[in-house]
């Protein structure tokens, strides 16, 4: 009898075996993801239908293109009534696309001052990089605009000296008077160098010693060329300037919170345009007759501005995510308002509000093609520029989808660095 | 750079807040070029080629200037202007003269406080429609949707047309020419109207123009021309007189080929005084005696730009009508250089 019993008790186990084929691999993630019920299935067909019928649409059209001609009908005729692109617009006028009016026999210097950037960047962006490089960081703000605009070297120079006129002047005061009484006198007499002394300094020395470059004027600069001069230095200002405003917003100085306050709702509350507008328009009136306060510059300092306000509120809101025991651990450590700041406050601050930093950066790049209303040769402005020759009038996909390309390359990697930063300070706050 | 170049607007702001202004004329000799407003690129009319070099019919009164003033028909800044920026640009003194597709009318002269120094090119504006919509005069658009482009007097001029023929008509607003042309193919609207050379201009660009025609009726006067400043007249009349000097040369028979052997002496007074071997014109400008022997130089004279610029050789295929010779039963006339 109990043998009998014991022959229905299993007494190793069962092999593990392969889940059925239909619910792994390939098979199993289409099943599960793209096939699950009946509504999804419709849903998944449909939208294939549609992704095959662009697909089929656009191959041809971009691959089948034309890369050799001179003009629109030429690129008709080659094609016979076929219906695909004419790359041959983007392959003649790329590089005034690229560079604008620049000389092309200067095409290195632009190219040189993007290099120096991206390496002055790298130990900025990447913590392994060798420290070394930092020095390049502080030389780039005045290398790489003296190769843009070019001109004699002692300009950068005198800037640089600023600087160096500052902070020794800060060094002197503040171990003579007291620190408070550097942090004002500092400054102020860096600004002073920088109104009254350096034209005539690099004036001088240049009339000693003449070293410089090729000028090139900023009429001359154009297509993607001006909007990443303008993106970068737009990105590079308003960030060091939106921290300033997001901790005068949470000041406790009347003034201070005040200036800050008013500065940021009134930028936010104007359109990017009609600061554009100011600077291109309205400035050319307050100004005198035959000023010629570079209109490039202008831009630069309303873009800046613009950004600022919108970096300001991000940070702040980076600012408010801190636990209000991080201030008082500060307090408690016994450490000042700006040792607190930089070792305790910004470094959570700024890694929570990452993603509005970044979306701020890429929103302030994008729209440096606003620029083109008011007449600057950017990317846009080009486009309408080559669509007005004769020869390519008509033409209109091939150079908006080439703009619009090369811009989400640049977006698109910038939101991928934004990713690769936040999973590297991740540190399990979730 | 960026910083010498801001103090440096902000010294010069200061200093010449207090001095007075010089006039255009030494201004720009002292620059060595001159800044001229163009627009941001309109076929025919202004565009860079692939050389980054501007050309066109706008862009050859520009250089025509230069050549006359300064001896160098590429001593010019070009500053692209927008419909929206162009006048601040000129009021502003940004530009020394706005040559940039400018209808002449009585507020931009009067109340914008500038002065039209000619008509370069006698506009008006018309429409298009495809052949396909069987209709073959203006007066049959009743109830037609029509692409125009805002912000521009052809906007007004359309609602007057339609209103004293008692038609209707719905807008299509768009921004850009290049706009237009997609809109108007995609057949967003049943007619296109704007100039009449910027018709021509769109039509020559379609992949089929034959499928599309331009409507016999005119609906408005545009006369285009260069305009400056008003208050620097010296300035005003170097412009006028280089604009006149391109039109009488062409009435007068002086072309680009030829000009250097009248420039020997001539039967002709008119083109003696012209030509600076009689008389002394050009020093009553403030200018040397060959100053419109250069300017005819650059590109020929007014005949001859037209036909290299917008004239029927070229894509553009632009017939003289209106802007032919007042000898040849056009509007183009100049006063006499006496």
């Amino acid at each position: 009898m109990s043998d009998k019993v014991t022959a229905y008790v299993r007494t190793e186990m069962l092999e593990e075996k392969a889940p059925p084929s239909l619910n792994t691999g390939p098979l199993g993630w289409i099943r599960e993801n793209l096939f699950p019920n009946w509504f999804s299935s419709i849903l998944t067909l449909v939208s294939l239908w549609i992704i095959y019928k662009m697909l089929v649409a656009f191959i041809p059209w971009a691959f089948g293109g034309v890369w050799n001609a001179s003009s629109l009908n030429e690129c008709r005729e080659i094609l016979q009534g076929v219906d695909a692109a004419c790359w041959a617009v983007i392959h003649e006028r790329f590089w005034q696309l690229m560079y604008g009016f620049y000389p092309d026999h200067l095409y290195w210097r632009p190219n040189l001052a993007l290099i120096l950037l991206i390496v002055a960047l790298v130990p900025v962006l990447f913590e392994g990089a060798p420290r070394k490089l930092l020095w390049i960081s502080v030389a780039t703000p005045f290398v790489g605009p003296w190769l843009l605009w070019g001109g004699t070297i002692w300009t950068p120079v005198a800037a640089a000296l600023g600087f160096v006129v500052g902070i020794a002047v800060y060094r002197l005061t503040a171990s003579a008077l007291s620190n408070l009484a550097g942090l004002v006198l500092g400054p102020l007499a860096a600004v002073i160098w920088w109104i009254l002394l350096a034209g005539r300094f690099s004036d001088l020395v240049s009339s000693i010693l003449p070293l410089g470059i090729e000028p090139v004027e900023s009429r001359m600069f154009g297509g993607f060329m001006l909007a990443i001069t303008l993106g970068i230095t737009g990105i590079a200002a308003s960030f060091p300037l939106g921290i300033i405003l997001a901790l005068g917003r949470q000041s406790n100085l009347i003034i201070v919170k005040t200036l800050s306050v008013g500065f940021i709702e009134f930028i936010r509350g104007v359109p990017l345009i009609t600061l554009l507008f100011v600077a291109q328009v309205m400035l050319a009136y307050f100004l005198p007759k035959g000023t010629d306060f570079d209109i490039i510059l202008r831009v630069m300092i309303m873009i800046t501005l613009f950004a600022a306000a919108y970096m300001a509120e991000v940070i702040r809101g980076g600012l408010a995510a801190l636990p209000k025991g991080q201030y008082e651990a500060a307090d408690a450590l016994g450490l000042n308002y700006w040792q607190a700041q930089r070792l305790i406050i910004m470094p959570q601050a700024l890694k929570i509000a990452i993603p509005g930093i970044v979306s701020t950066f890429i929103g302030l790049f994008k729209d440096t093609t606003l620029v083109s209303i008011i007449g600057l040769a950017d990317p846009i402005g080009w486009v309408k520029f080559i669509q007005a020759d004769a020869a390519w009038n008509g033409i209109v996909w091939e150079l908006y989808g080439f703009v619009a390309l090369v811009f989400f390359i640049i977006c698109f990697s910038m939101s991928r660095y934004s990713m690769y930063l936040e999973r590297k300070l991740e540190t399990g706050h979730k | 750079m960026k910083k010498s170049v801001f103090l440096g607007a902000l010294t010069i702001a200061g200093l010449a807040a207090t001095a007075s202004v010089a006039s255009t004329l030494d201004d720009v000799k002292a620059r060595g070029k001159l800044n001229c407003g163009v627009s941001t690129g309109l076929v025919g009319f202004a565009a860079p080629d692939a050389n980054g070099r501007w050309n066109g019919f706008d862009v050859a009164v520009c250089r025509a200037v230069a050549a006359a003033v300064l001896g160098d028909s590429d001593a010019v800044n070009f500053v692209p202007t927008t419909g929206k920026t162009r006048f601040t640009a000129l009021a502003s003194g940004e530009v020394d003269m706005l040559a940039r597709n400018t209808t002449w009318t009585f507020t931009r002269d009067v109340d914008l406080k500038f002065e039209f120094v000619g008509v370069n090119y006698y506009d008006g504006q018309g429409f298009m429609v495809p052949k396909s919509l069987g209709v073959s005069s203006a007066k049959e658009l009743d109830g037609a949707t029509v692409c125009i482009q805002t912000g521009t007097t052809t906007e007004l001029n359309l609602a007057d047309y339609f209103r004293s023929n008692n038609m209707s008509y719905e807008p299509v607003p768009i921004e850009t020419n290049a706009e237009a042309q997609q809109q108007f193919l995609a057949g967003a609207c049943d007619t296109l109207t704007t100039d009449a050379s910027g018709l021509a201009a769109t039509r020559a660009a379609f992949e089929n123009p034959d499928d599309f025609v331009v409507l016999p009726e005119i609906i408005s006067k545009e006369p285009l021309g260069p305009l400056v400043r008003h208050g620097d007249n010296q300035w005003g009349d170097i412009v006028r007189w280089v604009l006149n000097g391109l039109i009488s040369a062409e009435e007068l028979g002086i072309t680009s080929a030829n000009v250097d052997e009248l420039a020997k002496g001539t039967n002709n007074p008119e083109i003696n005084r012209m030509l600076g071997t009689e008389g002394n014109l050009g020093e009553m400008l403030g200018l040397d005696k060959e100053w419109l022997i250069r300017a005819i130089k650059v590109a020929g004279n007014y005949g001859e730009i037209f036909e290299a610029n917008i004239g029927e050789k070229t894509p553009l295929g632009l017939s003289r009508g209106l802007n032919a010779q007042w000898t040849e039963g056009g509007l183009i006339y100049s006063p006499p250089f006496r």
